[in-house]
Formats: C-alpha cells, structure tokens, sequence
C-alpha cells in the first residue's frame, strides 16, 4: 500500500525500491495467510455464539471486521518490524541524519484513498447489517428494523437490583425468570423502575439499555432450546455487580406449560399487579443508591 | 549563594506567612466552614426534607465552593484585581524570581507552572493508580470480596474520574504551558495568571475528588450517568464539583493556549513552521474550550437536581436521563480526543528527532489533528448505540465514527514514513513514541468494532470497551506522557534522567500493559461486564493474569518514581542544552531555560525538522532587546 517513491538525496533508489518490495510482498504474503486463518479458524469462536439469528448476525459482523482488519495490522507490523530493525542508527550518539524526505503526494493518495474506501465499506456493512434485523441491539420506542411476521411480546423491567419480566399477552403475568419458546420472534420491552440498567441477554445478542420513562424495544429470533446468560451492562447502583440471571430458550410445548404454572404461581398476588403499560413510574421520592 | 545572603534572609515562619499554598490551605478550610453555616442558615428548615439522607446537601456543596475561593484567596490570586482597582499600574508577571518558595504559591512563569503541573498531576495520577491496583485485587477472586461493594464501586469510580479529569491536562498543563511559550518565540502565556489559575483549580478539585471517602463515596463510575448520580448519597458532590472544576481549569486552559498561539509567534513564525506539538496543542485546545462548558452546564444542572429540587433527569418528573447521556458524551467524546491529540504531537514531535530525518507530510499530520478534532463532535451518540435513543441516527454515527480512522490514519502515515530510511536511535523517549503506534493501532481497531453498532451490541459496556479504552488513553496519552517526561524533563529541571533505569521502566511497562489489558478484550468476548464486583467462576483464570500483570505494571510505575527522584534529588547530573541533537528551539537554549526565556525575541526561517537539509539556522536573535513583555 505504502510504497515509497524515493525522493531527494541520500541513497541509491533502486536500493529504497528494493526495500519497499520486500515489505510489500511480506505483507501481502501475511496478509493472504492470516485472513483466511482468521476468517475460517477464529471467526466461527467469536462471540456471541449463534444463540439467535441476531446473535449469528453479530458473530458474522464481527468475523468481517476481524479479516477487514488482518491485512491492517500485519501492514503495520511487517512495517515497524523492517523499519526499526534495518533503519537503525550505529549508535545512541550517532547525529548522522537520513534523507530529507518531506513528502509524496503518490503515497498520500493512495494512503487516504484505500482508507476512505475501507471506512465506507464498514461504515456500509455496519447499517446494512444494523437495517436487517436490528441486530439485538435496544431500538427506542419506534424501531427502525423490524422482524415481519407473528411474534411473543415479552417486556423486560429493570430495578436495582434485579430483571423480572412480564408476558403481555397471558395477562400480563410477570414473572422472576425469563423463559422463551424456541424458534420464535421476541419483541422485548425494556424499561426501568430506577436508575439507568442494561439487559443483556449474551448468548441470545441482545443488549439494550433500560431507562426509566422508556420502551426500548429489541427484536431477537430464537432458535434452538439452551440457557443464556443475563447481566446488567451499565453501572446502576451498589449492586450491580450482583445483577446477573439465567434465561433460558425452550420448546414450544415447554414454554406454554411453564406459563400455566407460572401463572398458578402468582395468582395470589395478579390482582395487586398494576395495569401492563410500556413503562412505569413507582415512587418520585424512592431513593436509592 | 553567600553567607551574608543566608544571614538577611527573615526567619522560617515569617516566611511561611503571606499568600501561599498554607495561607491557602488555612484560608481553603476556614472557607469551607463558611460555607457550611452559610447553607444552614439558608436551608435548616429544608433539613427533615432530606430525611432519606445524612446531610444538608447545599452545605456540603456551598462548604466546597466557598473552600475553593477561600483557597484561591490564601494563594493570592485577589491581590492583583483589588490592586488594580487601587489604581496600582498593571504588571504581567508575579514571584518569578526567587526560591522554592514559587513552586508553592501563585507564580506567573510558565516554566514554574509547567513543573507545578506535573508533580500535581504526577501525585493525583499516583493515586488513581493505586486505586486501579485496588480494584484488580478485588478482582483475583470471583465471589471472595476484599472490599463491599459500595467501596469498590467508589474505588472504580474515583479511579475513572481522577485519570480522566487530571490526565485531560496531563500534557497541555505540563509541556503545553512549558513549551508552548518557548516554541513559538514567546517569553509567556498570553494570560499568565489565568495559566496558574488553571493548575490551582486542578488541584483543589483533586482534593476535593478524593475527600468523597468522607460522605461515603459515589457509585456512578466516571460517566456519573444520571439518574442514578441524583440518587446516590453525598459523596456524589465531590464527584460533581471536582468534575465542574475540572471543567473550568480546562476551558480556561485551552482558551489561553489559543490566545497564545494565535497571538504570540514570534517573527517568522509562520503556520506552516509550527512544530507539530504545537498544533497538537492547538487543537487539543479547540476542542476544551467547546466540550468542557457543556460538561460545566451539566453538572450545574446535577448539582441543582441534587440540591434545589429541579427535575432536569429525573424522568418520573419530567425530565430526562437520555439529556443527561446526550450532554454528557457530547463532552465526553471529545473529551476522549483531547486525551489522544496531544499524544499525536507529541509522537510526530519526537520521531524527526530520533529518525534524523524532517516529518513526512507536515499539512497531512496538521490535516489530521485537525480532522479528527472537527470529527470528534460529530460522534457522540455511538456511546448510546443500545440506549434506545435516535436509533434511527445509527448508522450516520456509524459513519461519522469509523470517518475518524481517516485523519487518525493521517498520524500513522506521517510518522512511518518519517521512520523510513531513517537513522532511528533508541533512547527512552523514542522507545515511548514507538510504543504508541503499536498501543493506538490495537486501540484504534477495537474501536472499530465498538464503532459499528451491531458488533458494538456484542461489546458495548463490557471489558472489551474497557480494554479498548485503556489501549487507547493509557497506551497513546501515558506512553507519550512518559515519553515527554523523558525528552523535555532534563530541560525543564536541568538534570538527566537515568538511561538504564529508563529502559527498566519502558520494557517492564510495555510488556505488563500489554499482558494486562489484552486479556481483557477477551474478557469482554466472553461477558464479563465493566465496573462489576464479582464475575463469573470460568473467568477466574483470566482475572487472576490480569491481576498480577496489573501488578507489575503499578510496580513499573515505581521504578519511574525511583528513577525520577534519584535522577533530580541525588544524582543531579547536569544535562546539556541539547540531549538528543535537537533542532527544535526549546533545545538551543541553556537547561533549564533561564527565567525570560530568550535574550533577544527569535526570528524563525524555517521550521524545525530541517535534519539533513542545508544546515540552515533555525533561530537568527534579533527582534526586542531582553527584559521586554
């Protein structure tokens, strides 16, 4: 990419060009070897997993950024690897100077010209994906990317310290555990009672804050039945370190017999359950912290 | 100095008394009492209304207020306004000469600020250090805690808030204020008292950060998000003060660094022979004086909140957290680049000094600095990518952040291709410079990945975003921090630092950031959140490396403290005018630099990466006789 043209005094240029040659080809034979190393070794480890469509669509994401960004750093490295070894002064106090190379408008060019071309290749990809399906990631009150089609509404409330779910669509149960069927489009709500929280589901690659006064809403397509981490990604209290769960993606059949018993459980107390609403207001003069 | 001198000179306490840092102190307390009564005078009926909490909020705040001017009174800086208002004539300048004594009271050089900075910052920054030290003990066991969680989280946040608040001057307040006057012909900052204003706010709001532990501590984190900042119990105040004050010493920083610039080059001097870091300074300075009264505004409205009962964040009131996140970030990612800008300078600075060659594409590098300031407020909202908020503006923000590898690039290229074909010597400022690039390429890639919203819902508030900005501020701003230290420290106290135990801190340093905040990006990959007191059992292991690297990294941090007081208390060897063969101008002149800088105002022919050209002079003496402002 880099290939300087030798100017001004200081030295044979077929020798500099000779040099440039060989950190050109270093890196492109780096760069052939490491890309599909990463693309086919490393990306199918990288996170979050292929819990959901979502979170396979973060996993390829983040597979295309890490092979964008191989050739990247092996130019730097095969770089600063030849340069400092074979440019180097004879010694600490040797003052001799080097070629007065001040510019090379070539060199520029093309330096900004495959970077511009690279950021808006990623800047492209990013909202292309993002536009797909919304990517797990929390879209406000009136998401852009949406999933067509039937779907659970399942509304996450955060409150310090704990996530407890309701189920609007069986009477607005809420429930302390978040179970979902398999294969199937979830629309969570997540709002907040207090403070400032962040429900992330990580398997499933589901990440959107919960603000008080806030529907944030995120699509996720579940796939097969397993259990996914839940944490509470930003900092809301004394707590908060302690603000983690266990979710689980279930069968169909196993999830409609879960929510009879769950409703069972708390029949007691549906009555005093306020009305379903996208987000609640508790106590103005509750302090906490 | 003669025995007859020592035999004139009055008493110790006689000179301990007058405008100071002790008056100060005194005066810092006594007003801070003031403050105290004052707000229960005003408030005492208020009090049953605060039942859920222990103190008269407005007390605590107006009792720091008033302890900030009391302070700022005791070190003198009324004096000159009443003085003028005496009909006393102006005068620029205040104890230049003299003793010790400067170092501790309200002194207008620029070179006695300059040193002030950093030793202030130096010990601040040390104790932000500790606290990172305790936080990675808390972490070597997953569910075993050291401290309770509500001390942890201070810890956390005291950590965040003291590196970022104190490092966002961490070169600007030192170098820029040293060198900025000397490298563009000047004998003093355009507003020399503002200058020293700037460092003795500094170090009243560190003080006040760390006096939190008194009112219980802060559990927001540096980012203060609300509404959990109005929540919280008092020790939130210090947090909202000490930012605030920060706040101001920056803007009023960077408004004299600009004036300055602008202002004061010296004939010759024209825009396209400024050396780098200037520009690195300038525009560093551009963006502090646009972000930092945003920030003012916000914690005005935090502390209001807190203490007058308005409702700006309070949603079930009608406000709004999301203001909050907006303001703040809007502060806030700026804020990132003025820690990263004067990095830059300072890299592309040093590179033409220890390759002997001129920089490479000197409009691209100001081309880039410039860029990436201008970019910087256009990027606010990817720290909100999840939040909910203007979801559909996510893919411009996607743009406008991955736009800024375009002039960061800029830096890169520059300062490669200055390295090549060059004769690189590798002393320890070199060494630092070098470091840089490999530290801000893995910072600058993750953000990457932070940068493009759905790989950002993967990372986003995770220790992958932890790690990235660790990589960044402590791999581009420290690095470049110590490699300043090492390059300007012996002309700016006149003894040489020591070579070996130099090359002892940067290996163990760079080898132990590396081994300590690496990992962590995998950390994040596999979900540990940031700012969390207990994690999950299978990444005890991960924990534990990170814990003891972290370690040894806070112990590299010692062998410079080692180095840096052996080298200017005990071993004392003087350093040359011109260590490392300079052609800059803070180096043709005796270390350290004499107390009017310049004899005669310099006039510059060029700019000063001349190395190998014609050896043309850089500076002709010429221009105002000596003594003159």
């Amino acid at each position: 990419m880099s290939t300087p043209a030798s100017t001004g005094q200081g030295g044979d240029d077929a020798v500099w060009t000779k040099h440039a040659k060989r950190v050109l080809l270093a890196w492109l034979v780096l760069s052939a070897i490491g890309t599909p190393i990463i693309w086919f070794v490393l990306g199918p480890h990288l996170p979050p997993g292929k819990g959901s469509v979502q979170a396979a669509g973060q996993v390829f994401d983040n597979t295309v950024l890490t092979a964008v960004l191989t050739p990247v750093i092996a130019l730097l490295v095969v770089f600063f690897v030849y340069a400092l070894t074979q440019f180097r002064a004879e010694s600490s106090t040797d003052l001799t100077d080097g070629p007065p190379m001040r510019n090379d408008s070539t060199v520029q060019t093309w330096w900004v010209a495959v970077t511009g071309v690279v950021v808006l290749f990623l800047a492209g990809f990013g909202t292309y994906e993002l536009l797909k399906d919304g990517s797990g990631g929390g879209q406000g009150p009136s998401p852009i990317a949406k999933v067509s089609g039937s779907n659970l509404q399942v509304q996450v409330i955060a409150q310090q310290w704990e996530f407890t779910y309701r189920y609007p669509s069986y009477g607005g149960l809420e429930t302390s555990q978040l179970e979902l069927p398999a294969n199937t489009t979830v629309v969570l709500h997540v709002t907040s009672l207090d403070a400032t929280h962040s429900f992330w589901a990580r398997q499933l690659g589901v990440k959107a804050d919960a603000n008080p006064g806030v529907d944030n809403v995120v699509y996720v397509q579940t796939k097969n039945p397993m259990a996914f981490d839940i944490h509470c990604a930003e900092l809301c209290g004394l707590w908060h370190g302690y603000m983690f769960d266990t979710g689980h993606v279930v069968q169909a059949s196993e999830f409609a017999s879960w929510i009879k018993q769950q409703q069972q459980v708390f029949a007691s107390i549906a009555k005093y359950m306020p009305k379903y609403a996208t987000f609640y207001y508790p106590d103005p003069q509750r302090r906490a912290g | 100095m003669s025995t007859v001198a020592v035999d004139v000179r009055p008493p110790l306490w006689r000179r301990l008394i007058g405008f100071n840092l002790l008056t100060g102190i005194v005066l810092g307390v006594a007003g801070w009492y003031v403050g105290w009564y004052l707000a229960h005078a005003i408030s005492a009926a208020s009090l049953d209304y605060f039942s859920a909490v222990d103190y008269n909020e407005l007390s605590v705040a107006l009792a720091y207020i008033f302890g900030v001017l009391g302070f700022l009174i005791g070190l003198g800086f009324l004096n000159y306004p009443i003085a003028r208002l005496r009909g006393y004539p102006p005068s620029l300048r205040e104890k230049e000469t003299g003793g010790v004594g400067r170092y501790f009271s309200l002194c207008t050089d620029h070179k006695v600020v300059g040193i002030q900075y950093l030793i202030g910052i130096g010990v601040f920054v040390f104790i932000g250090g500790v606290n990172a030290m305790l936080i990675r003990a808390e972490l070597l066991s997953p569910t075993r805690e050291i401290f309770p969680a509500g001390t942890y989280l201070t810890i956390v946040g005291v950590h965040g808030t003291m590196m970022m608040g104190m490092m966002t001057s961490g070169i600007l307040g030192p170098f820029g204020n040293y060198l900025v006057p000397l490298m563009i012909g000047a004998r003093r900052m355009a507003f020399p008292r503002i200058e020293a204003l700037t460092f003795w706010i500094l170090m009243a709001g560190g003080t006040i950060l760390e006096t939190t532990i008194f009112f219980g501590g802060f559990p927001t984190g540096w980012t203060g998000y609300a509404p959990l900042n109005i929540e919280a119990n008092v020790g939130m105040v210090c947090y909202i003060l000490f930012f605030a004050l920060v706040g101001i010493s920056m803007t009023l920083l960077g408004l004299n660094m600009i004036v300055t610039i602008l202002t004061m080059r010296a004939p010759g001097l024209t825009w396209t022979r400024l050396p780098i870091f200037v520009w690195g300074v300038l525009s560093t300075s551009t963006l502090m004086v646009l972000a930092a009264p945003v920030l003012i505004a916000t914690l005005l409205m935090a502390l209001l909140d807190r203490t007058a009962q308005t409702n700006f964040f309070i949603p079930s009131q009608g406000g709004s957290s999301y203001l909050y996140e907006n303001l703040f970030w809007f502060f806030g990612h700026p804020e990132v680049y003025i820690l990263a800008l004067p990095g830059f300078g300072i890299v592309l600075e040093l590179l033409p000094v220890f390759a002997r060659k001129p920089l490479w594409g000197y409009r691209l590098a100001v081309a880039g600095m410039l860029g990436v300031a201008l970019l910087s407020f256009f990027v606010w909202q990817h720290h909100l990518f999840v939040s909910g908020m203007n979801a559909d503006l996510r893919p411009f923000y996607i743009l406008s952040t991955e736009l800024i590898s375009i002039p960061t690039g800029f830096t890169f290229l520059c300062g490669m291709m200055t390295l090549w074909r060059g004769r690189i010597r590798y002393s320890v400022p070199m060494l630092f410079a070098l470091a840089w690039f490999f530290n801000f390429l893995i910072g600058g890639l993750t953000g990457v990945f932070l940068s493009d919203a759905p790989s950002d819902v993967t990372t986003h508030g995770s220790f992958f975003s932890m790690a990235h900005f660790h990589y960044t501020i402590m791999g581009g701003l420290v690095f470049t921090f110590f490699a300043g230290i090492y390059y300007w420290v012996p002309k700016m106290t006149g003894f040489m630092l020591n070579e070996t135990l130099g090359k002892v801190h940067f290996w163990m340093m760079f080898v132990f950031f590396n081994l300590t905040f690496f990992p962590l990006f995998i950390a994040g990959f596999l979900g540990q959140p940031r700012r969390v007191v207990t994690y999950p059992k299978n990444l005890q292991f991960l924990n534990d490396w990170v814990s003891v690297c972290a370690f040894v990294l806070g112990a590299s941090m010692l062998v410079f403290i080692y180095n840096f007081v052996k080298s200017m208390l005990f071993d004392r060897v003087p350093a040359p005018a011109n260590p490392w063969g300079s052609k800059s101008i803070e180096f043709q002149l005796p270390s350290p630099v004499p107390v009017h800088d310049f004899d005669r105002i310099p006039v510059f022919s060029g700019d000063p990466y001349g190395y190998g050209e014609a050896p043309t002079p850089v500076i002709v003496p010429a221009g105002a006789p000596a003594g003159r402002d």
